[in-house]
C-alpha cells in the first residue's frame, strides 16, 4: 500500500503551523522589533496551518475517492 | 522546532516501500523531486551569494539556463533515458558506447559528487559557526559525523519522498524572509535605489545590479564580467544543458515516473516552480548586499578583503526572523544541506562500487564484499568531502566553485551526449577520446587563465603563464565550459569519422534519436501534450527576461 505524500506534508505543516501560531500568541511583543513590528510567528503560523490542513484534506479526499468504505490503517502515517 | 524535523524524518522513513515500488510515482511528485534534487545548499546559499555578488544577472541561471535546458530534457532526452532503461548516465554511456567511456565518466562524476558534498559541508559548518558559535574546524568535524550517521541509518532510502517534503519546507521557510526584506527596503523600487549605491561604489552604472541584460554589451559594464555571447553560449548552452541533461542525481527523478509521458512531463512540471525560484533565492542576496552597503558592513569580510557573500542567507535569517520562525528557516537550511551531502556521498558510493570497482577492479565478488566496499567508499567520500569543504573556504561565493566543477564535468559530457544521441555514426573511440580531450581542454583553459585579483592556485593559472584575466570567477567558469564543450565536440566528431563503428544500428535501437520510435502525442488533448507545456514555459521565461531587462 502506497502512502500519499500529502499526508506527511500536511501533517508536518499542520504541526509547525499550530506551534508557531501558539508561540505567536504567547510571545513577548518586543521580540518582533526585528521583523518590522509584525508578529510573523502568528501570521506565518496561520499560513502554514491553512496549507497543512489543505494538504491533509486533499489527501483525505483522494483516499476516499480511491477506496470508499475501506479503512486501511497502513495508509495513514 | 529542530526536534520536530527529526521526529518527522523517522515517520517518513517507515514508508520506504513507497518509492521502492518502482516506476509508479505521479508526475507532480516526480516533478517536485526533480527540482528538489537540485534545490540543495548550492541553490539556496549559492544563488543568494551570487545575487549579492552579481545582482539580478544571476537570474540567467534560471531564465536563460535552466528553462530551455529543462524543456530540452523533457522533449528530447527523456525518451532515450526512459526508453533505454539505463539507471544512470554511466550506464547509458556503456550501452551507447563502451566500458571505457563509462569508466571515464564515472571517475569525473565521482570527483564532482565529492566537491558538491564538500560545498554543502562547508555551508553547514559555516551555519554552525555562525549560529552556535563553534570554531570552523569543529563545525566541519561535526557535520562530517552527522552525515556519516545519517547515511548509515539509511537516510536516503526514501529520497524522493523526503525531497518533496523538503521542497515545501524550503519554500515556506524562506518566503517570510523575502517578504519582510522587501517590505523593509520599500519594494522593488526601494531595492533598486539601494542597489544603485552598490553599483556606483563598484564603478558601474547605477542599474548594473537590477538589470539582467541591459549592461551585457561589454564585460566591463556589469559585475559578472560577461558579454551576451559568452553568457548565452557558456551558461545558457554548455553549462545548463550539460547540467540538466547529464546530472543523473536530477535525471533519475524523472526516470521514476510511471510512464514515458509522465517521465517527459516531469522536467516540464518542474520548470514551473523553478522559474519562480529566483524570487526566493536570488532576491535575499540582493537585499543583503543592499543592507551591506547602507549599513557599512552587514556581511562579514573574508580573508580576501571581499564580503563573504556565502553568508547572505544566514545573516538575513538572523536579521529579520524572531525565534520561532527562525527555527523554521534554520530547519529548512539544514534539511537542504543534509540531503545535499547525503545524496552526493551516496551517489559517489554507487558510482565507485558499481561503475568502477565492480567493473574494472575486482569483478565477480560476493554481494557482501561489494557492500563492504560500499561502506568504505562512503567513509572515504566523507573524508574527501572534508578536504573539498576546506577548498570551498577560498571562494566567497560557493556558486563560483560549483559551476567550476560543472564546467569540467558536465560541459564536455553534454557534447558527447549530443553527438551520441543524434548522430549514429559517433563511435566509442570518438566518445572516449573526445570526452578526454574536453576535460583536458577545461584543465588547460583553467590553468592558463585567472579571475581578476586572484592568486594562482585553486582559482586557476597554475601553469605559470597567465594568458588571460577574466573580470570574475563566474566569467572564467562560463568560458571554461564553452572551451571544454567545443574541445569535446570537435575531437569526438573528428575521431568518429576516422574510426570504424563498433555498434550496429540494431544495437543502438532506443539509444539514438533516428533509431528510436517517435513519441506520439496525437491522441492526447492538446493542453496535455508536453509540447504545449514547453511552449508556455518558454514564453513566460522570455517575458521574465524582458521585465527585468
Amino acid at each position: 500500500m502506497r502512502l500519499d505524500v500529502r499526508w506527511p506534508i500536511g501533517g508536518m505543516f499542520t504541526i509547525f503551523g499550530a506551534i508557531l501560531t501558539v508561540y505567536g500568541l504567547v510571545s513577548n511583543r518586543a521580540m518582533y522589533e526585528k521583523s518590522l513590528g509584525i508578529n510573523v510567528n502568528l501570521w506565518w503560523g496561520l499560513v502554514l496551518l491553512v496549507f497543512g490542513l489543505t494538504m491533509l484534506w486533499l489527501a483525505y479526499r483522494a483516499h476516499r475517492a480511491v477506496k470508499p468504505n475501506v479503512t486501511d490503517s497502513t495508509s495513514t502515517p | 522546532m529542530l526536534g520536530i524535523g527529526w521526529a518527522l524524518r523517522r515517520v517518513i522513513r517507515s514508508s520506504e516501500d513507497f518509492f521502492l515500488s518502482g516506476r509508479s510515482i505521479p508526475a507532480w511528485i516526480a516533478g517536485l523531486a526533480f527540482i528538489s534534487a537540485n534545490l540543495g545548499a548550492q541553490e539556496v546559499i549559492g544563488m543568494a551569494a551570487s545575487g549579492a555578488k552579481y545582482g539580478i544577472m544571476t537570474s540567467h541561471f534560471y531564465w536563460v539556463g535552466a528553462m530551455p535546458a529543462m524543456v530540452f530534457v523533457g522533449l528530447f532526452m527523456m525518451p532515450f533515458y526512459y526508453g533505454s532503461r539505463a539507471r544512470s548516465v554511466p550506464e547509458y554511456l556503456k550501452l551507447r558506447f563502451d566500458e571505457k567511456t563509462r569508466a571515464l565518466n564515472a571517475i569525473t562524476f565521482a570527483i564532482m559528487t565529492i566537491f558538491s558534498s564538500g560545498i554543502s559541508m562547508y555551508a553547514l559548518a559555516k551555519l554552525f559557526e555562525l549560529v552556535l558559535g563553534w570554531s570552523f574546524h569543529g563545525s566541519i568535524v561535526v557535520s562530517a559525523v552527522i552525515v556519516l550517521i545519517y547515511i548509515f541509518l539509511g537516510g536516503l532510502t526514501s529520497a524522493i519522498y523526503n525531497e518533496v517534503l523538503q521542497f515545501f519546507l524550503i519554500v515556506l521557510g524562506f518566503l517570510p524572509l523575502v517578504l519582510l526584506g522587501l517590505k523593509d527596503v520599500g519594494g522593488w523600487s526601494g531595492l533598486t535605489a539601494k542597489l544603485a549605491t552598490v553599483a556606483t561604489n563598484a564603478g558601474f552604472e547605477p542599474g548594473a545590479w537590477t538589470h539582467s541584460w541591459k549592461y551585457m554589451d561589454s564585460p566591463s559594464h556589469n559585475p559578472m564580467g560577461m558579454e551576451w555571447f559568452g553568457l548565452v553560449m557558456g551558461l545558457g548552452f554548455a553549462l545548463s544543458f550539460g547540467y540538466w541533461c547529464t546530472d543523473f542525481l536530477v535525471v533519475q527523478r524523472a526516470m521514476a515516473a510511471g510512464s514515458m509521458t509522465a517521465a517527459r512531463r516531469t522536467p516540464l512540471i518542474a520548470a514551473v516552480p523553478k522559474m519562480l525560484m529566483p524570487a526566493l533565492v536570488i532576491l535575499p542576496g540582493m537585499l543583503a548586499i543592499g543592507l551591506h552597503a547602507s549599513r557599512g558592513g552587514f556581511l562579514p569580510i573574508g580573508s580576501d578583503g571581499q564580503p563573504n557573500y556565502n553568508l547572505a542567507i544566514p545573516m538575513m535569517l538572523g536579521h529579520y526572523l524572531p525565534s520561532g520562525l527562525l527555527g523554521l528557516g534554520l530547519t529548512a537550511l539544514m534539511a537542504s544541506f543534509m540531503s545535499g551531502m547525503a545524496g552526493n556521498v551516496t551517489a559517489f558510493n554507487s558510482v565507485w562500487t558499481y561503475d568502477i570497482y565492480q567493473t574494472h577492479i575486482r569483478p565477480g565478488q560476493s554481494d557482501a564484499h561489494y557492500l563492504r566496499v560500499g561502506h568504505a567508499a562512503t567513509v572515504f567520500g566523507i573524508v574527501a568531502s572534508v578536504l573539498a569543504a576546506y577548498s570551498a573556504t577560498r571562494f566567497n561565493n560557493i556558486l563560483d566553485m560549483l559551476q567550476l566543477v560543472f564546467s569540467f564535468v558536465n560541459g564536455p559530457l553534454f557534447a558527447t551526449f549530443l553527438l551520441g544521441m543524434f548522430w549514429r555514426r559517433t563511435t566509442s573511440h570518438g566518445a572516449f577520446y573526445g570526452l578526454l580531450t574536453g576535460t583536458i581542454t577545461a584543465a588547460l583553459h583553467y590553468g592558463l587563465t585567472l579571475p581578476r585579483g586572484a592568486v594562482s592556485g585553486i582559482k586557476g593559472g597554475f601553469f605559470g603563464a597567465v594568458l588571460h584575466t577574466y573580470p570574475s570567477e563566474m566569467a572564467l567558469n562560463f568560458w571554461t565550459a564553452l572551451f571544454a564543450w567545443t574541445g569535446c565536440f570537435v575531437a569526438t566528431l573528428v575521431i568518429s569519422l576516422l574510426t570504424k563503428r563498433t555498434k550496429t544500428d540494431d544495437e543502438l535501437r532506443g539509444l539514438v534519436h533516428s533509431l528510436t520510435p517517435r513519441q506520439r502525442d496525437g491522441d492526447m488533448p492538446w493542453y496535455k501534450r508536453p509540447v504545449t507545456l514547453a511552449v508556455a514555459i518558454l514564453v513566460v521565461s522570455t517575458l521574465l527576461n524582458v521585465i527585468f531587462w
